[in-house]
């Protein structure tokens, strides 16, 4: 596709400047032009009220989907229980259908897997789709991707739903790619077009410091990947009954010439920032050790766990688990003092909901700033020990 | 063995900051880099072309013109061949285009072995490019890889599964997709890069048309998905900029702090 501008219809409005996620569109003599970074992705074309951007892509035809129906999730497993975030899932597929007029099944695959059925019931499921096979002990992902595939062929669902677990992210991509399916990733939203009555999904997108809603107008059934603790789970109804329907599969032996030689599990660090209640997090502007070093120290005084951001990991100044944010684990805690990091998205988008947020960093423009209650602009190597005096004052 | 690296130029994406007075992207100035898991695959790619011999690495890379930049450096790193894919048709792909154009040009240039990708590019953290590729092409797959070792013509692989590892074995062709625990990827040397900046560096550059593509199969065009908006995202939190010096600053958050019943005694509650 190539993107151009008309110049005698553009009034340099510069709307189109806001919708360029690429910074793509620059405003010379009074209009509109394109410069190098443009990528002709096309984000631009509604954006136009004058008309004035065009395109040479002509208007595709969208297939008849009238007869894909029903809302699913890809119940995982972990363990030999429900993964969680397959509950977090059946939560928000029951939202969708109940915008859809439709109804929310489960996805189950596994060999004897059947005594699983009882808790997806629970969780919301109204039907559960099971499928039991040997070669489906245990994950792998040919023979998964060859059950899961022959099961939605035959059962047409609108929406499939899967958890952005690294065994999600597995099968979701192949089994997408095997189907002809649209498929979105770590989405932190989901809702239903009023109008379109299609999926709208929104996730961090372009470096992380945009969210991009998109849509999958092409495919059925159109399928998203969520990460664990984004969607809320129902409360559990104990005893809810749904339908069971058993489905028989065919996974030939060419599926099965990967073989898994051993599960090795790792050992737990006993670190769980999920539950702290305070925590103090640094990133890139925190520098070296001796910068975290500083901040272990004013965690000691706030009663906090140490976190930090995927920089902060990725240097070496904290272990995985203590990393928080998209990539990491996503937090919770009454109070959340974040150090020298600049707040993009994906470090966001795993504290957002702290209750109270403070920010401390040299640059005023630092998005982190966006989403504090309490911004303290300056350096940190001063501000810091004055906080921690302050606290021990207190 | 022919061995094929997937690569990917990406903003470097710590770098990026937001016009707080706009609320859009400032990208001018900021650097693109190979993506860094990516490095990890070339790395892996050229320790096994020398431990199993007669063997090639192509790395292979679609975006626009200057992305031949990450070309140029993965030469300078080891790679034999570099291959880019490059036509403003194929602007706006999703993962299912992108794959599609991937799988069809290993296969133009005669097929692979062993494809090695990063996991995931730190500008769109999808992960999906890896798989839907290995789908594409038919081949075994294995993502999250963090330990490589050849025998015999299988792939024994260890692969990070969240809360445990697993090893699994694994025939050709294959494709992996690699974390950053694999290796120390080395750096690019002088004496190659001098030759990978020379107009005889073999660096190929394939179009849509090469490909066999028409223009409504690839880009924005042949995807299934498509980006309908895009927006910063806002806080409903309203920030109290507090003033003064540090100890002025620390005195006012502490104030704050208990206020708030954050602190209780000297400590939390």
């Amino acid at each position: 596709m190539t993107i151009r501008i008309d110049q005698q219809s553009c009034d340099g409005c510069v709307r189109c400047l806001a919708a360029c996620p690429y910074g793509g569109i620059d405003i010379a003599d009074g209009k509109a032009v394109l410069n190098l970074r443009c990528t002709h992705c096309g984000t631009c074309l509604d954006a136009c009220p004058q008309g004035a951007i065009l395109s040479d892509a002509g208007t595709r035809r969208i297939p008849d989907f009238s007869e894909y129906r029903g809302v699913w999730v890809m119940a995982q497993q972990e363990a030999g229980g429900l993964h969680p975030v397959s509950l977090e899932l059946l939560g928000k597929a029951r939202e969708l259908a109940e915008h859809l007029g439709q109804d929310v099944s489960a996805l189950l695959l596994g060999d004897r897997v059947e005594p699983l059925v009882g808790a997806l019931f629970a969780a919301g499921a109204q039907q559960v789709h099971l499928v039991e096979h040997p070669a489906l002990a245990g994950y792998r992902t040919l023979p998964f991707s060859r059950a899961a595939a022959q099961v939605i062929q035959s059962q047409k669902p609108e929406i499939l739903l899967v958890g952005a677990t690294p065994m999600g992210r597995d099968l979701a991509p192949r089994l997408a790619r095997r189907l002809g399916l649209g498929l979105t990733a770590d989405c932190t939203g989901l809702e239903i077009d009023a109008q379109e009555r299609i999926l709208r999904q929104t996730r961090p997108a372009f470096g992380g410091n945009v969210m991009a809603t998109i849509v999958g107008r092409y495919s059925r059934p159109q399928v998203a990947t969520v990460r664990p603790g984004i969607m809320k789970p129902l409360p559990p109804e104990p005893g809810r009954q749904g339908r069971l329907l058993r489905h028989n599969v065919h996974i030939p032996s060419q599926d099965l010439r990967t073989t898994l030689l051993k599960t090795i599990q790792v050992p737990r660090s006993g670190v769980d920032l999920t539950s702290a209640r305070v925590i103090v997090a640094g990133g890139r502007g925190v520098g070296n050790m001796a910068g975290f070093a500083l901040l272990e120290e004013l965690a000691g005084v706030l009663g906090a766990e140490l976190g930090g951001t995927r920089v902060a990991y990725e240097s070496g100044w904290i272990p995985h688990e203590r990393q928080i944010g998209q990539t990491g684990v996503t937090v919770r805690p009454d109070l959340y003092v974040a150090v020298g990091l600049s707040g993009a998205i994906q470090h966001r988008a795993g504290m957002l909901d702290s209750r109270f947020i403070v920010a401390i960093n040299k640059d005023r423009a630092a998005p982190i700033f966006d989403v504090a209650d309490f911004a303290l602009v300056g350096d940190f190597s001063k501000i810091v020990p004055a906080v921690i005096s302050a606290a021990q004052e207190a | 063995m022919r061995i094929f690296v997937l690569v990917k130029q990406v903003p470097d994406s710590t770098e990026i900051k937001i016009d707080p007075r706009t609320g859009n992207l400032l990208r001018q100035g900021v650097a693109a880099i190979m993506n860094p898991e990516d490095r990890h695959a070339l790395q892996a790619a050229v320790e096994l072309a020398a431990q199993v011999g007669e063997s090639s690495v192509t790395v292979l890379t679609m975006g626009p013109p200057q992305a031949i930049d990450v070309l140029t450096e993965a030469l300078a790193c080891g790679a034999d061949k570099a291959v880019l894919l490059t036509d403003e048709l194929f602007a706006g792909a999703d993962t299912w285009s992108t794959s599609g154009v991937l799988a069809r040009a290993i296969q133009h240039l005669g097929g692979a072995h062993l494809v090695l990708a990063g996991r995931q590019a730190i500008d769109g953290d999808t992960a999906q490019i890896g798989p839907q590729v290995a789908e594409a092409l038919g081949m075994e797959q294995a993502t999250y890889v963090q330990e490589i070792e050849y025998l015999d013509g299988e792939l024994e692989v260890e692969r990070r599964m969240g809360e445990h590892l697993e090893r699994l074995c694994l025939p050709l062709p294959a494709l992996v997709t690699v974390v950053a625990e694999l290796n120390v990827p080395g750096h690019p040397r002088l004496d190659l890069l001098l030759l990978a900046c020379q107009d005889r560096a073999p660096i190929e550059i394939l179009n849509a048309a090469d490909l066999g593509f028409k223009a409504q199969e690839v880009g924005l065009a042949g995807s299934l998905t498509e980006v309908v908006e895009t927006f910063s995202p806002k806080s409903a939190r309203e920030t109290e900029f507090l003033e003064g010096s540090p100890a002025e600053m620390a005195a006012a958050l502490l104030g704050r702090l208990k206020a708030a019943k954050l602190l209780h005694k000297g400590g939390l509650e």
